[in-house]
């Protein structure tokens, strides 16, 4: 048995976010944000209260919001658009893909309370497609980081980064995993337990549970890989092939839906590249019943549980495994 | 049914509104509050419709684009009897299909889902353009929150429903001033909207949406051209301490609010 312990302190992330804005706007004049009527779930309160005439607020008009944000990069400023997943990508996705990524504007896009957050408010304000939608346009980095200290990362090398890019945010508490000073490298997996029976990837609010679901095969016997898989576009071929060589299997795990997402640009690799035995867990494909996004996380077999069985079963798919009865 | 009767039935769901709101420790009771009159007026005496064939063909249609406050259309429509009036309770809780926006393939009487804003308004041409090249002679309602107003979508489907000469279709604004952050006034100002519904071809009627001598022969008015009514409102209408601050977007009442709120909605009965 473990010692009892605390259970690790929580973060909504969208603080690690404007503090690291805030910051940077400090440094950075030509830093602005935008957003939609959306002062208050991106917590632009301090910024606002900060730099009033650098906070862009067009309004319920999402459209109108990207496409302001790249014009705003065009006259030299450099725009942080800020808004729910949902509506930053859904609405405005032809705006992103002309506006911002075909054109290059050096925009980043913020996507706030993206997966499941909004739980009870039902599948419209979801954003469960959005990984699918972002990452097929070319030259849109896709980051969907797994804690407070890789959002605060991720946001300080976007605003380095020449170009556009889409950070996908939560608001569901999330434990610090990565350690403080941690420095984001895009395109990279970070390794966050070593193992060699099965390799576990996930990004986001996915990441922690997968940390607690190889605690639960540990006790087995059972040695899983971790890797936290932030960037979605580019993906991290490397560490793909390296863990099916290692592992010889791979499971996956997201608050998006199983289409199109962080599994499937890992089936891309895999299927491609170093064929193994693989599985996605993720929204499977419908719309979601009424719940918190926790309780569906749990509803789709996303508990560290029900990951470590997904594991086990998967395990027993390796080649020259007996199948299980 | 007469207006005493209209209000005595909006008070009751207001009351019902708030007791779900706090129980559920979610809701949209601004909102809610500032269109409760306009959706009892339409349920309880205007709308062609029936809780026995909700899908009637000829049924008239009514669209809340403003799909946040649901709650307050699920009551109104278990009190018209389309749900049982317990299963309110329910709202928010795992697997209720009372979900936080309103969705037509899990309740009767819902005809399109709806919660990004926007969208309404062109779903409902497109029903009176159905109307239109069927024959039918529905009559098409659609409601947007004020805010709302700023999607350019609605702009669009304003221009298409004057193209088409939609004399079947009334838009009801609920204009309560206030978006989810702030005032329009201090976000992105339409008002008056009149005038610029007016310029793109439409009657106009602009009325106190909370005044229920007003609201019934507003929505019953045919006009030659597409309808919009104005209708000016009170965010948290009734709620005297909700009422015209934009805290109570979407903030929930404490015990002791609870008790004060109710105590006004019951005064008033
Ligand atoms: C496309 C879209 N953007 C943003 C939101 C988030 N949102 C929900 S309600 C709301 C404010 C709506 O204000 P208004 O239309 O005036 O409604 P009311 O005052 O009647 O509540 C916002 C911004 C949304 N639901 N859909
Ligand atoms: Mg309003």
């Amino acid at each position: 048995m473990n010692a009892v312990t605390n259970p690790p302190k929580l973060h909504d992330c969208r603080d690690a976010f404007v503090a690291m804005l805030e910051r940077l706007g400090a440094e950075n004049p030509r830093v602005v944000a935008v957003c939609n009527d959306s002062v208050g779930s991106s917590k632009l309160g301090g910024f606002k209260a900060r730099w009033p005439e650098r906070l862009v607020n067009v309004g319920i008009a999402e459209q109108n919001m990207v496409g302001v944000g790249a014009g705003l990069a065009n006259g030299g400023l450099l725009p942080f658009v800020c808004a729910a997943s949902c509506f930053l990508t859904g609405r405005s996705l032809e705006q992103v893909k002309a506006d911002i990524a075909y054109s290059n504007a050096n925009v980043k896009l913020v996507g706030i309370s993206s997966g499941m957050a909004y739980g009870e408010l039902g599948p419209t304000h979801h954003s469960i497609e959005d990984f699918a939608w972002t990452r097929v346009l070319p030259n849109l980095p896709v980051i969907a980081p797994c804690d407070s200290v890789e959002t605060a990362a991720a946001v300080e090398w976007a605003a380095g980064f020449e170009g556009p890019v889409f950070l996908r945010l939560s608001r569901v508490g999330v434990p610090d995993l990565l350690p403080a000073g941690h420095k984001f490298v895009p395109g990279k997996a970070n390794l966050l337990r070593n193992g060699d029976d099965v390799t576990l990837i996930a990004n986001g609010t996915l990441t922690h549970r997968m940390m607690k679901a190889a605690d639960l095969l540990a006790a087995e016997g059972i040695e899983a890989r971790v890797l936290n898989m932030a960037t979605v576009r580019p993906i991290d071929t490397e560490a793909i092939i390296a863990a099916v060589r290692d592992t010889g299997a791979i499971l996956t795990a997201e608050e998006h839906s199983v289409y199109g997402g962080l599994g499937s640009a890992i089936a891309e690799v895999v299927v491609a590249e170093a064929p193994a035995p693989m599985k996605i867990l993720g929204v499977p494909g419908i719309f979601a019943p009424t719940g918190s996004a926790e309780f569906l996380l749990d509803e789709f077999g996303m508990s560290p549980a029900a990951v470590a069985q997904a594991a086990k079963d998967l395990i027993a798919r390796k080649p020259g495994r007996a199948p299980t009865p | 049914m007469q207006p005493n009767d209209l209000e005595r039935i909006a008070r009751q769901i207001r009351r019902r509104d708030l007791q779900a709101v706090f129980e559920a420790g979610a809701g949209h009771i601004g909102g809610e509050m500032s269109c409760i009159d306009i959706l009892t007026a339409l349920y309880f005496r205007v709308l062609r419709i029936s809780p026995d064939a909700p899908k009637d063909p000829g049924r008239d249609r009514f669209i809340l684009s403003k799909g946040h406050v649901a709650l307050a259309l699920y009551i109104t429509l278990a009190k018209r009897g389309f749900l049982p009036e317990d299963e309110i309770s329910t709202f928010l809780k795992p697997m209720s299909r009372l979900n936080g926006h309103p969705n037509c393939n899990k309740v009767a009487g819902v005809e399109t889902n709806t919660g990004p804003l926007g969208h309404g308004l062109p779903v409902a041409v497109g029903m009176a353009k159905a109307a239109r090249i069927t024959g039918a002679t529905y009559h098409t309602y659609v409601m947007t929150g004020d805010g709302e107003m700023q999607e350019g979508s609605n702009w669009e489907a304003i221009s298409s429903a004057a193209q088409f000469g939609l004399n079947n279709l009334t838009l009801i604004i609920d204009h309560n001033r206030f978006q989810q952050g702030a005032a329009l006034k201090e976000t992105n100002d339409l008002a008056p909207f009149a005038p610029k519904l007016a310029a793109f071809g439409w009657d106009v009627t602009e009325i106190d949406g909370n005044d229920m001598p007003q609201i019934v022969p507003a929505l019953e008015k045919r006009t030659a051209r597409p309808h919009a009514i104005i209708a000016h409102t009170n965010k948290g209408h009734g709620i005297s301490f909700m009422q015209d601050t934009v805290d109570w977007h979407h903030k929930v009442p404490n015990a002791e609010q609870y008790k004060i709120a109710l105590a006004e909605l019951s005064e008033a009965l």
